[in-house]
């Protein structure tokens, strides 16, 4: 039990380490995507740092867990987590949005650790959806198109939305033939964050219940406290103990979570003045 | 070096060029084991016997869905497969332009996407489905090969090439419900990023690609009787194009002319174009769809009806040589 707590609390303080690290990135373009980093920071740490299987070290691993940023644009925070894994130095944070960097101001493949470029939304699911199609596919025999299956996915396949992204229609073709091929090796985190670039996501196109919509296309889904270490922890390890169905995590979190003074506003797109900044770093611990 | 010695000596065997496509493809899946097919509620044809017996994990289908279809086999070449898309050419386009621009072609997939019914040309479906615009609109795309065969031999070999590539690869084939006329020998060998020179001739070029090279071929051969001797290339890959062959015919031949299914405005006729004004400024004359769309009717119907039939290609190069002639006589008189 202290272990677990040990754990919990370690995922907690590398969050917040990400959170800083992230706003350091964000200053170099000096405006950033501070909301949906935070919002997203806590179950991305534990998905990089405690779930998956990956190995900074060999970037291209073939059987390696996929992580696909669908909400392509919350890029800063994911860099600042590839820097903290290895994947990139760290030096190579302050090249960010600088003409000719690995980092793209969206999540982009020019960079080791990264499996699909983001920017346009609504398309990551489909992508997460094809490559765990392809941790089941067997040349020579049936194995992706049966149930129960005659062998174990290779790897598995997670995939973070927002919920503003939720808008875009190849979202719901992508979760149909989730569905529908049973892949129950692929995990969607929905940063359920309440907010999209211009508002609050009830005001721009109510999602009403997305847990509600995702169980109708037939995933097995469940709804936790987004920026709860505890309950992201035991929800991950949870999915992986789910055959025949790809589960759908609507994660309640807080847009800007960490940052006090912009919790729960549409922090969507933010200037990184000094003195932003110098805010957030005391906030964060630092 | 042009290469003539592949033309058939007789061309009245026809072929359906999708059944040539699914026959290569059976033939690559046997010799490489990483070849999938994916459709997107789209015939499979013979492939999808032999594939779903042999192979039934790698024939999917992921619905009327061709967005999806496209990025989830940007996904399927991640996890290290080779897929090869089906769908109708203006819904992989249209529906799929997005995914192919940035999860093909911006993270560079080692995907294929097969465009099928491309092209006005296709018969008995109406103008929502005749597409005008895709070399026009894919070519504006950096990274991506494209190829457009323009008989069942070609086809085939355009597949094994597209297999071969490393990379985002666009085929594009034409109205799945018909055959073809056989225009190359068995021995042909398909090769990325050239023309092939079916007709020699110095007084005018004509640049076909798709179907419509059987035509041009036709009134190549009809106006060698008239005395008129036509270069006919065959651009099976508008991307790269083979800039070599298009500027040689261009200095040799001072006239041009192009015939293509789609729109002029960035299709064919826009690429030689460009190709000629910077480079060797020449008579240019684009048969094509002049920017409308499509009607119904049967492939001659179509035909006729936007210009595409061999009478306006010999009208074409009747008028490009009595242009050059002119000009050239302008050019003696000063």
């Amino acid at each position: 039990m202290t272990d677990r707590k040990e754990l919990i609390a370690g995922l907690q303080a590398k969050a917040n380490r990400l959170r800083r690290d992230s706003l350091l990135v964000m200053k170099e373009m000096g405006i950033g995507w501070l909301g949906g980093c935070f919002s997203s920071a806590d179950f991305i740490t534990a998905l990089f740092f405690y779930r998956m299987k990956h190995d900074p070290k060999n970037p291209r691993w073939e059987d390696r867990d996929r992580l696909i940023i669908s909400k392509g644009h919350s890029c800063e925070l994911f860099y600042a987590a590839l820097a903290e894994a290895g994947y990139i130095p760290k030096e190579e944070l302050c090249t960010y949005s600088h003409p000719g960097t690995r980092l793209q101001t969206h999540v982009d493949c020019r960079s080791p650790g990264i499996d699909c470029s983001g920017g346009s939304l609504g398309l990551g699911l489909s992508f997460a959806v094809g490559t765990a199609m392809g941790a089941y596919i067997l040349s020579d025999c049936r194995n992706l198109t049966t149930f129960p299956r005659y062998q174990q996915a290779r790897f598995r396949a997670y995939c973070v939305l927002g919920d503003g992204e939720c808008n875009e229609g190849q979202v719901w073709e992508a979760a149909a033939n989730a569905s529908h091929y049973k892949l129950d090796n692929l995990t969607a985190i929905v940063d359920h964050n309440k907010f999209q670039s211009t508002a609050a996501v009830k005001v721009k196109m109510d999602p009403l219940s997305l847990a509600e919509k995702f169980k109708a296309f037939g995933w097995e889904t469940r709804e936790i406290d987004g920026n709860d270490m505890a309950e992201i922890v035991e929800i991950l390890d949870w999915a992986l103990t789910v055959t025949g169905k790809p589960q759908a995590i609507i994660s309640h979190t807080i847009k800007g979570k960490g940052f006090p003074s912009l919790e729960n506003t549409n922090c969507h797109y933010v200037k990184i003045t000094d003195e932003l900044l110098k805010k957030g770093l005391e906030a964060l611990g630092e | 070096m042009l290469k003539t010695i592949y033309l058939r000596e007789k061309r009245d065997t026809l072929e359906n060029m999708y059944v040539a496509h699914n026959r290569a493809l059976v033939q690559l899946a046997e010799k490489n084991e990483k070849i999938v097919s994916v459709y997107g509620d789209f015939p499979s044809g013979e492939v999808g016997e032999v594939f779903q017996e042999k192979y039934p994990d790698r024939l999917i289908d992921v619905g009327i869905a061709e967005g999806h279809l496209i990025t989830s086999a940007a996904g399927l070449a991640d996890a290290g497969w080779i897929p090869f898309t089906h769908c109708h050419d203006i819904f992989a386009l249209g529906r799929g332009y997005n995914q192919i621009r940035q999860n093909l072609a911006y993270d560079n997939r080692n995907a294929k996407v097969v465009l099928c019914n491309s092209g006005v040309v296709w018969p008995a479906i109406g103008p929502s489905h005749q597409t005008i615009e895709d070399i026009a609109a894919l070519r504006a795309i950096p990274n991506l090969l494209i190829l457009s065969p323009s008989d069942a031999i070609s086809t085939e070999k355009a597949t094994f090439a597209a297999a071969d590539y490393v990379g985002p690869v666009i085929l594009r084939l034409p109205f799945t419900g018909a055959a073809f006329p056989i225009l190359y020998a068995n021995d042909f060998e398909f090769e990325i990023g050239k023309a092939v020179c079916i007709h020699e001739g110095s007084d005018v070029a004509i640049l076909a690609t798709g179907i419509l090279v059987n035509s041009a071929l036709q009134v190549a051969e009809e106006l060698e009787k008239e005395g008129i001797q036509v270069r006919v290339l065959d651009i099976q890959t508008i991307k790269p194009l083979d800039e070599e062959a298009i500027l040689s015919a261009a200095k040799e031949t001072d006239a041009i002319v192009t015939v293509e299914d789609g729109n002029i405005y960035g299709g064919l006729g826009g690429a030689v174009s460009e190709l000629t004004s910077e480079n060797y400024p020449v008579l240019v004359k684009r048969v094509g769809v002049k920017d409308q769309f499509g009607d119904s009717g049967t492939i001659e119907e179509i035909k006729e009806c936007l210009g595409l039939t061999p009478p306006m290609i010999k009208q074409a190069v009747y008028e490009v040589m009595e242009r050059k002639g002119t000009k050239k006589k302008r050019k003696g008189r000063k």
